[in-house]
C-alpha cells in the first residue's frame, strides 16, 4: 500500500538515501490505525505466549546452566516478534513497534529485567528493520527473512555475551553467539515467514499487502 | 532517594530514563564493588517503593534464580573463577532491579502519557500500543481457549520435541489469526472515534515534579559514587580489560 | 444525549455500491437511500448483505486509510458532505465490546473520542461524566474496563460514542455478543436514550423482535444488490416478512419450529463426582489470585438425552463444560466414565489421551475456529479418521458424508477461517462427529452452539442433535439460547453461585438464562 510504488524504481546509493530521508518520515505520517493496532497487537500476543512460557524457562533455565548452548538452540523464538510484525504490515518502523510491545507485555506482566526488556525489544525490532530497509520494503522472501531473523539476534547475541558470560573465553562467546543467530534465522526468520504465509491464507491479512502470501 | 515521595508517586518517564541509565552505565563495569554499590542502594529503595509485600515475594524468586544460574554458568566455563562469577552476577542483579522496580511501580496508561507529553514519543504507536496491553487477559484466555481446543481433537505434544514445536506453532497460528481479528476491529473502532485525524488534546496531564528530577540526579550521583569508590579501592574490572 | 444541539444528521446515498478489495462481486450496488433528520432506521437482510460496509461507509471508515479497502461508487452524503470520520458528527457501536475499548479505564475511554477531535481539557472531563451519567455506568471514572461484564462494557463504548456528541448513530449489532441479561441492559439503555435524543438513527439487528421497539422503518438490502424494501415495521414484515425469515433473518412470528423426534433416554455415560474448579491462573505478577467458580459439583450425563447447562456468564458453565468434556482437570474431584465408556478406559476423563478422548467426546467450541488445525475443510474433517487408522476408502466415505449433511461439499478446498459464521459452526460441529468411531462420538459437548447463527443454520442445528440424541448419543450444551432451551432439551441444569442444579422440566421457560 503505498510503499512499492515509484521509489524502488531510483536506483543506487543516491536513491537509497533519498528513499531513507523521504521516504522514512512520509511513511510514518501514512500509517493507518489498523497498521499500527494490529503490529501492536501481533506484539501482545506473542508477548502473552512469551510471558507464558518464560514462566517455564524461569524454572527450566537453571538446567541449562550445565550447558548453555542448547538454551542458545531455543533463543530464536524469542525474536519472532520483530520479523514477524515486520513481514505482515509491511511498513516501515512495524517491527520495531511489534517488537517493542512484545517486550512491554513482560516489563508489564512482571519480569526480573522489568522495564529494560523494552530497551532489548526495541534493538530486537530494529535490527530486522534495518533488513528489511536495506530491501527498501519491497522483498519479503524466505531470504530476506531469514537475514532478519539472524539479524535480530544480533542484540541479544551481544547482549549475553557482554552480561550474562562476561567472564567467559572469547571462543564460548562466539560459538555461543552464533548458535543464538542460527537458532533466529530458522525459528524467527523462517518460521516467521512460514506463519505469515499460512495468516495469508487463513484471510486474516485482508487489510494489510501481505495478504497476497 | 530513600527520604522522597515513593516510587509508585514518580512519573513513570523519570523512572524510566533513570532505569535505562543505570543499567546501560553498569555494563562496562564487572566487579562485585561498582555493580554491588549499585545494587545494594536501589535494594535499600525496595522498602519505598510503594508495591505490596506479595508482588515483591513473586519476583523476588526469579530475580535470585537469574543471578545464581549467571553466577554458576559463569564459574563453570569462565575464566575468572568464582570472584569473577559473583561480580557477574551482582553486576546483572543491578542492572535488572532499577528496571524491575520502574516496571512494577508504574501504569502502563500513566507511562504512556508520561513517554508521550514529556519525551515527545509518536503519540499514536504509543496508544496504539496502550490499546494493544488492554487486551492482555483476553488473549492469555484465547490461549488456554486454543491450548484446550487441540486436546479435544486429539493433539497431545507429548515427549516429541518435534511436535512439541509443531503444536506450539499452530497455536500460535490460531492466536495470530485470532489476534489480528480483534486488531482490525479494535482499529476500526478507534478510528470511528476519529484517532489520528487531527491534532490530539490530552484529558491527563503527566506532571514532572521536582522529586522526578530528583530522581535523575540521584541515579547520576549513584552510579559516579559507585565508580568512583570502586576505582579508588582499585577493584575496577572493566569489560574486556 | 440529551445535549442542545444534537440536531439528527440527514443521510442520502444515490446509485451507492461497494466492493471489497480482491473480491469479484459488490457487497452492495444500487443502493438508493435517504434517511431524514432523526429518523430510526432498522437496516435488514441477509447475512453478507453488506450491512456493516454500509454503517461502516457512513462513518467514513472506508477506502484507502482504513482497514475497510474497496471500490465505492455512487454517492454518499451525510449532511450533505462526503462521510468522514474526522468530524466526529458520527458514533459507531459495533458488536463485539472487547474489541471497541482502547483504554484501561472507565473515564480515560470515554475521553478517547474527544481527546481525538481536540477537545480541549476543560472541556473533557465534564463531558466524559454526562455520557458515562447518561448510560448509566454505576462505577467511577477509575474503574477497570476489564472487570467489567459484557453489558456494561458495551454500555461504556455506547457512552464514549456519545460523549462526541453524535448526529447520526450507528450501531452494528450491539446486542449480539452479549448474553441475555447484557443485551437487555443495553437494549433498555437504547431505548431510553433515543426518547431523548434527536439524532439519527441507523442499526442492523439480526434479532429483530430485540429492537422492533426502537426504530420506524425498516430498509431490506439484498446481498450484491440495493433496497428491496423500505416502510414502516408492520408493512414491510407483513410483505417481506417470511422471505426474509427464508434469509435467515430472525423475524417476530416466523421463527423456525423444529419437530424432533423424542429422546430415546438412557444410561448415564459420565458422572462429575465432587468436582470442585477454579478460575485458571491469571498473568501478571500482580494477578489476583485463583477463585472457585465451581464448589462441590455433582451431576451425570446420560445417553440418548440433551443436556443444558444455563446460568448467567463467568457463573462456570463453560468451566463445567471443558471438565465434563475432559479437556482439563478439575481442581478437586472427578469425571469419570460410567457404563460402555467406562470399558474403554476407566480412568477419569482428564487422564485420557488426547487421541482417545477425541474418538469418545467430541467438543464444539463457542469460536469455531479455535478448533480447526489445518488448511482445508477436507481436511479438517479427514484430520479425525486418518489418525485414527482408518482405511481411505472409509475416510472418504465418511468425510463424503459428513460435507453432503452439513452442505459444505462445495466449500471442500476453502481454507476454514475463510467461512462465513454459519459455515464455521456448521464443519465445527462436522469436526466434533468426525472423530468418532460410528460417526459419531458418544458424548457432544457444545459450548453455545447456536450463537449468533442465523435461522437456517440453527434449524440445521437442532435437527443433527436431536438425530445424534436419537442415536442414542449423550448431548450436554451450555447455552443462553432459550428457543433452543425450549426445542431440545431433556435435562436443564441452572449454573451459577458455584453450584449446577437441576431445574425442574415445568418452570424452563420463563426463568432467565
Amino acid at each position: 500500500m503505498g510503499i512499492d510504488t515509484d521509489l524502488g524504481r531510483t536506483g543506487g546509493l543516491r536513491g537509497f538515501l533519498g528513499r531513507i530521508k523521504d521516504g522514512i518520515l512520509a511513511e510514518f505520517k501514512a500509517w493507518r490505525t489498523v497498521d499500527i493496532v494490529v503490529a501492536a497487537v501481533i506484539g501482545a500476543a506473542v508477548g502473552v505466549v512469551f510471558w507464558l512460557w518464560g514462566v517455564v524457562w524461569t524454572i527450566t533455565g537453571p538446567l541449562f546452566v550445565l550447558f548453555p548452548p542448547a538454551q542458545a538452540i531455543l533463543y530464536g523464538v524469542w525474536l519472532l516478534p520483530g520479523v514477524l510484525g515486520g513481514l505482515i504490515i509491511r511498513r516501515s518502523g512495524a517491527a520495531v513497534l511489534t517488537s517493542i510491545t512484545a517486550a512491554s507485555v513482560s516489563a508489564l506482566l512482571g519480569s526480573q529485567w522489568g522495564i529494560t526488556v523494552v530497551l532489548e525489544g526495541a534493538m530486537q525490532g530494529l535490527l530486522p528493520e534495518l533488513v528489511f530497509l536495506l530491501f527498501l520494503y519491497r522483498r519479503w522472501g524466505m531470504g530476506v527473512a531469514a537475514l532478519a531473523g539472524a539479524a535480530a539476534a544480533i542484540s541479544p547475541a551481544i547482549r549475553d555475551a557482554v552480561v550474562y558470560y562476561a567472564t567467559w573465553p572469547l571462543s564460548h562467546q562466539l560459538v555461543y553467539g552464533v548458535l543464538v543467530l542460527i537458532s533466529s534465522a530458522l525459528i524467527a526468520g523462517v518460521g516467521g515467514r512460514l506463519l505469515t504465509t499460512a495468516l495469508a491464507r487463513s484471510g486474516a491479512l485482508a487489510p494489510f499487502p501481505s495478504a497476497k502470501g | 532517594m530513600s527520604t522522597g515521595p515513593r516510587l509508585t508517586g514518580l512519573n513513570p518517564a523519570a523512572k524510566l530514563i533513570a532505569a535505562l541509565g543505570i543499567g546501560i552505565a553498569l555494563v562496562p563495569a564487572v566487579d562485585v564493588v561498582t555493580g554491588g554499590i549499585v545494587l545494594a542502594a536501589v535494594l535499600l529503595c525496595v522498602p519505598f517503593s510503594g508495591v505490596d509485600r506479595r508482588t515483591l515475594l513473586i519476583l523476588t524468586g526469579p530475580f535470585l534464580l537469574m543471578g545464581l544460574s549467571s553466577a554458576t554458568v559463569n564459574y563453570l566455563y569462565g575464566e575468572q573463577g568464582l570472584e569473577g562469577a559473583i561480580g557477574v552476577a551482582v553486576r546483572l542483579l543491578a542492572i535488572a532491579l532499577p528496571g524491575l522496580l520502574a516496571a512494577i511501580t508504574s501504569d502502563p496508561t500513566d507511562m504512556a502519557d508520561g513517554l508521550v507529553q514529556r519525551l515527545k514519543v509518536p503519540e499514536r504507536p504509543a496508544m496504539g500500543v496502550l490499546a494493544a496491553l488492554r487486551l492482555i487477559p483476553l488473549l492469555a484466555d484465547q490461549w488456554r481457549t486454543i491450548t484446550l481446543a487441540r486436546r479435544a481433537r486429539g493433539l497431545e505434544a507429548g515427549y516429541n520435541p518435534l511436535s512439541v514445536v509443531r503444536l506450539f506453532f499452530g497455536r500460535l497460528f490460531a492466536l495470530l489469526v485470532r489476534s489480528i481479528r480483534i486488531g482490525t476491529l479494535l482499529a476500526t473502532a478507534m478510528d470511528a472515534r476519529a484517532f489520528g485525524t487531527g491534532p490530539r488534546t490530552h484529558a491527563r496531564v503527566s506532571r514532572w515534579r521536582a522529586a522526578d528530577t530528583l530522581l535523575l540526579i540521584g541515579a547520576a550521583l549513584l552510579l559516579v559514587v559507585a565508580y568512583t569508590t570502586s576505582a579508588r579501592l582499585g577493584t575496577l574490572v572493566l569489560l574486556f580489560s | 444525549m440529551a445535549v442542545p444541539n444534537a440536531r439528527g444528521a440527514r443521510v442520502e446515498l444515490s446509485g451507492w455500491g461497494w466492493k471489497h478489495a480482491g473480491r469479484a462481486a459488490h457487497a452492495l450496488r444500487g443502493v438508493d437511500l435517504v434517511v431524514e433528520p432523526g429518523e430510526r432506521v432498522l437496516l435488514l437482510g441477509a447475512s453478507g448483505a453488506g450491512k456493516s460496509t454500509l454503517l461502516h461507509a457512513l462513518a467514513g471508515l472506508t477506502g484507502p486509510d482504513s482497514a475497510i479497502g474497496g471500490d465505492q461508487e455512487g454517492m454518499l452524503r451525510v449532511d450533505g458532505e462526503p462521510a468522514s470520520r474526522g468530524r466526529g458528527g458520527v458514533g459507531l457501536v459495533a458488536q463485539d465490546p472487547e474489541a471497541q475499548l482502547v483504554m484501561a479505564r472507565a473515564g480515560d475511554d470515554v475521553a478517547f473520542g474527544l481527546e481525538n477531535l481536540g477537545v480541549a481539557r476543560g472541556e473533557i472531563w465534564p463531558r466524559v461524566e454526562r455520557a458515562l451519567a447518561e448510560v448509566g455506568f454505576p462505577y467511577g471514572l477509575r474503574h477497570s474496563t476489564g472487570a467489567l461484564s459484557g453489558g456494561e462494557k458495551q454500555r461504556l463504548v455506547i457512552a464514549g460514542a456519545l460523549a462526541m456528541r453524535p448526529r447520526l448513530l450507528l450501531l452494528d449489532e450491539p446486542t449480539a455478543n452479549l448474553d441475555p441479561v447484557g443485551a437487555a441492559l443495553v437494549r433498555d439503555l437504547l431505548a431510553r436514550l433515543l426518547v431523548e435524543s434527536e439524532a439519527t438513527l441507523v442499526l442492523v439487528e439480526h434479532r429483530v423482535a430485540d429492537v422492533m421497539d426502537l426504530v420506524d422503518r425498516v430498509v431490506v438490502v439484498e446481498p450484491g444488490g440495493g433496497v428491496i424494501a423500505d416502510g414502516a415495521p408492520a408493512k414491510v414484515f407483513a410483505e417481506h416478512g417470511r422471505s426474509l425469515a427464508e434469509q435467515g433473518v430472525w423475524v417476530p412470528g416466523e421463527e423456525p419450529a423444529p419437530n424432533p423426534s423424542p429422546a430415546p433416554g438412557g444410561a448415564p455415560v459420565l458422572a462429575a463426582e465432587g468436582v470442585i474448579a477454579r478460575t485458571p491462573f491469571q498473568l501478571g505478577v500482580r494477578a489476583a489470585p485463583a477463585r472457585t467458580v465451581l464448589e462441590d459439583v455433582d451431576l451425570t450425563v446420560s445417553a440418548g438425552t440433551v443436556t443444558a447447562l444455563t446460568g448467567p456468564n463467568g457463573a462456570g458453565k463453560s468451566t463445567l463444560l471443558t471438565l465434563l468434556a475432559g479437556l482439563s482437570k478439575p481442581h478437586r474431584g472427578r469425571v469419570v466414565p460410567c457404563g460402555p465408556l467406562a470399558e474403554v478406559d476407566r480412568r477419569p476423563l482428564a487422564r485420557w489421551p488426547a487421541r482417545r478422548l477425541a474418538r469418545h467426546v467430541g467438543t464444539v467450541f463457542q469460536h469455531a475456529e479455535d478448533q480447526f488445525v489445518t488448511a482445508e475443510v477436507r481436511d479438517e474433517l479427514r484430520f479425525a479418521p486418518l489418525r485414527a487408522g482408518l482405511g481411505e476408502a472409509e475416510i472418504e466415505s465418511r468425510v463424503g458424508e459428513l460435507m453432503e449433511r452439513l452442505r459444505l461439499t462445495h466449500l471442500a478446498h476453502v481454507h476454514p477461517y475463510t467461512l462465513s459464521g454459519g459455515e464455521k459452526r456448521r464443519l465445527s460441529v462436522a469436526t466434533a462427529l468426525s472423530s468418532g468411531p460410528a460417526h459419531a462420538p458418544d458424548v457432544l459437548a457444545l459450548d453455545e452452539p447456536t450463537f449468533g447463527q442465523d435461522t437456517r443454520t440453527w434449524a440445521e442445528l437442532v435437527e443433527l442433535l436431536a438425530d445424534l440424541r436419537t442415536q442414542g448419543r449423550a448431548i450436554t450444551m451450555a447455552t443462553h439460547d432459550r428457543l433452543l432451551l425450549r426445542n431440545l432439551t431433556d435435562v436443564r441444569v441452572r449454573v451459577a453461585d458455584g453450584r449446577a442444579v437441576p431445574v425442574a422440566a415445568g418452570r424452563a421457560d420463563e426463568e432467565d438464562v
